[in-house]
């Protein structure tokens, strides 16, 4: 063997163990999460656990149901915001524009991408959460301290946001030309091509996208936990404070770790949000593959 | 106007009004950071690291153990994540796998890239309990390299795609391997989609808190080596916002990262036009 080929399956060698890496790290995680999870799971059914809304770790109780609900509610919510406004801002960069508008618009939207969570949640510290408390929370007469479901919610909206508009974007483009000059020419409105058409061919790629968003705003951990107060008790309503699986291991990791059953309840929690995410993704993977049969691209 | 121009208009209006707001967000978020980093950013605050004070008065001193930690953990990772990621993407797509088996690949690696990235931290910091380790820059980097890798994987792969089959097969067929071929022709073809992809993680690994929170634990001095625990500028941030006395130090931490990402994105753009001139079209 001269040196060429013993460095090229050297280098094979090499990329099929980085590859292999890659590949088993991804059940590693899984199996790890499970592993460790299973001492809580010993002395706790997981109906108990999911089902139970008592969280107190001294007595041994680990009922996570207080924090779906947050959850649920904070996702919820942050969805429900984001989908309509970033369905409608991406429809108007693609077919209302003016051509130099939106090309000065996607380089913004990828900054709003790429700003970090931390600094989305000092924003929202600073910003929204003094606006809940004075405003907005007083508008519905209820009193709030500002740190709650909402201010998390909104914030999540506003990360969510980036993610929705480039994908509707890209699969917005994608849709053939004639499908729209087929529908314009027979005398539809913009809107009216829009709504029957576009919205109805891109369908797959959008509800792809929305599951994206959402897996984002699931895991989110930072930017939730520095404004939604930390508080483990099913929500009277929206402007209480609560507690989402995410920033529930960012703010208790560090003062439970060192007791076995309480490490073992977070990665529990670290475990329900890797399956919810791989969940939501192969979703995504299953809706985004019939798109692209679709279109054959 | 009848019913129809009446919907097409008040859609138009909504649609305005709706990337107004999503304008108005980044206009908030950047002219709360600017105006409130720009005031309290001062010499001070870029060249000393906090003084220890007593309860009460203001914290002292600057950001400097944060700015250093943030550049020692998010380079080195980054560098290892683009080693590991262009290994990977190269081998997706140098037709060694059958499309198949590169598919569930790239599935994993997009969920990889959708797990939150507290998991990472978690987990890094499960195995260095077990190995006997305490929160390091080490276990930090470790723990940014893993987040890293399956974005920086993912855009090379995704630029890499766009590389000609033509240009491929002319190097099969003057006799070079798949290695040579995947390293010599489809590497530099793709170079400025792999340059974006390798900012693309830098500057997605800089602004993470959650993943070195527990790992990289927080630390007011200068690390002195690689065992040392480090502030970060994210954990910095997530650290202080929270007293009014810390919060001048968190915005203008949140100043310098959001220069940071501004910059690594500007950068992505400008020399990704630049390489473009080399490529074969």
């Amino acid at each position: 063997m001269n040196t060429r080929k013993l460095r090229d399956a050297f280098g094979t060698k090499v990329m099929l163990a980085l590859t292999l890496f890659i590949s088993s790290l991804f059940f590693l995680v899984f199996i790890l999460l499970l592993y460790r999870s299973l001492l809580v799971l010993e002395s706790h059914s997981i109906i108990e656990v999911l089902f139970s809304s008592t969280w107190n770790p001294d007595a041994g109780q680990f009922g996570l149901a207080a924090v779906i609900v947050d959850t649920i509610l904070v996702t919820g919510f942050a969805l429900i915001i984001a989908i309509p406004i970033s369905l409608l801002s991406a429809i108007y960069i693609v077919e209302y524009a003016p051509r130099r508008v939106r090309k000065t618009i996607r380089p913004f939207i990828d900054v709003l991408a790429g700003v970090p969570s931390v600094v989305y949640g000092l924003c929202a510290f600073l910003f929204l959460v003094p606006l809940v408390k004075d405003v907005i929370a007083p508008w519905f007469g209820i009193q709030s301290t500002g740190l709650c479901i909402f201010s998390a919610a909104t914030i999540l909206s506003v990360m969510v946001f980036p993610i929705i508009i480039s994908l509707c974007i890209e699969s917005f483009d994608a849709i053939p030309l004639a499908l729209k000059e087929a529908s314009l020419s027979v005398g539809a409105t913009k809107w009216e091509t829009v709504k029957k058409v576009v919205f109805r061919a891109a369908a797959p790629s959008i509800i792809a996208a929305i599951l994206l968003g959402f897996g984002r705003a699931f895991g989110e951990t930072i930017a939730v936990n520095m404004v939604i107060g930390g508080t483990i008790r099913l929500p009277n309503s929206v402007f209480s404070p609560g507690e989402t699986l995410a920033s529930l291991i960012a703010s208790k990791y560090g003062e439970l770790m060192s007791i076995p059953i309480y490490e073992s309840a977070l990665m529990l929690v670290a475990l329900i949000l890797f399956i919810v995410v791989f969940i939501f993704y192969l979703l995504g993977f299953l809706v985004l593959r019939r798109a692209k049969k679709r279109w054959n691209t | 106007m009848n019913r129809r121009t009446i919907e097409e208009n008040i859609f138009k209006i909504l649609m305005i009004g709706s990337l107004c707001i999503v304008i108005g967000s980044l206009v908030i978020i950047f002219g709360l950071v600017i105006i409130n980093g720009a005031s309290s950013l001062s010499i001070e605050m870029l060249t000393q690291t906090p003084t220890p004070t007593t309860p009460g008065s203001p914290p002292g001193g600057g950001i400097l153990n944060a700015i250093v930690g943030s550049l020692i953990l998010a380079i080195p990772a980054t560098a290892f994540a683009s080693l590991i990621g262009l290994g990977i993407a190269l081998y997706l797509q140098t037709d060694f796998l059958t499309p198949r088996v590169s598919n569930s690949i790239r599935f994993m690696l997009d969920v990889l890239w959708g797990i939150p990235s507290i998991i990472y931290g978690i987990f890094c910091l499960m195995i260095m309990i077990y190995i006997g380790m305490s929160s390091s820059i080490l276990v930090g980097m470790i723990a940014l390299t893993m987040l890293e890798i399956p974005i920086i994987t993912r855009s090379m792969d995704e630029s890499i795609k766009m590389v000609p089959s033509g240009l491929k097969e002319a190097s099969y067929s003057l006799g070079s391997t798949k290695f040579e071929t995947a390293f010599r022709v489809v590497r530099r073809q793709a170079f400025p989609g792999i340059l974006a992809g390798i900012l693309l993680g830098l500057g997605r690994g800089i602004g993470d808190a959650a993943s070195i929170l527990f790992t990289a634990g927080f630390s007011n001095r200068l690390p002195t080596s690689i065992l040392d625990s480090t502030a970060a500028l994210p954990t910095m941030i997530y650290n202080l916002y929270s007293t009014p006395l810390g919060q001048s130090k968190a915005f203008a931490a949140a100043f310098i990262l959001l220069m940071i990402v501004l910059i690594v994105s500007v950068l992505s753009r400008l020399l990704t036009r630049r390489f473009k001139k080399h490529i074969i079209k």
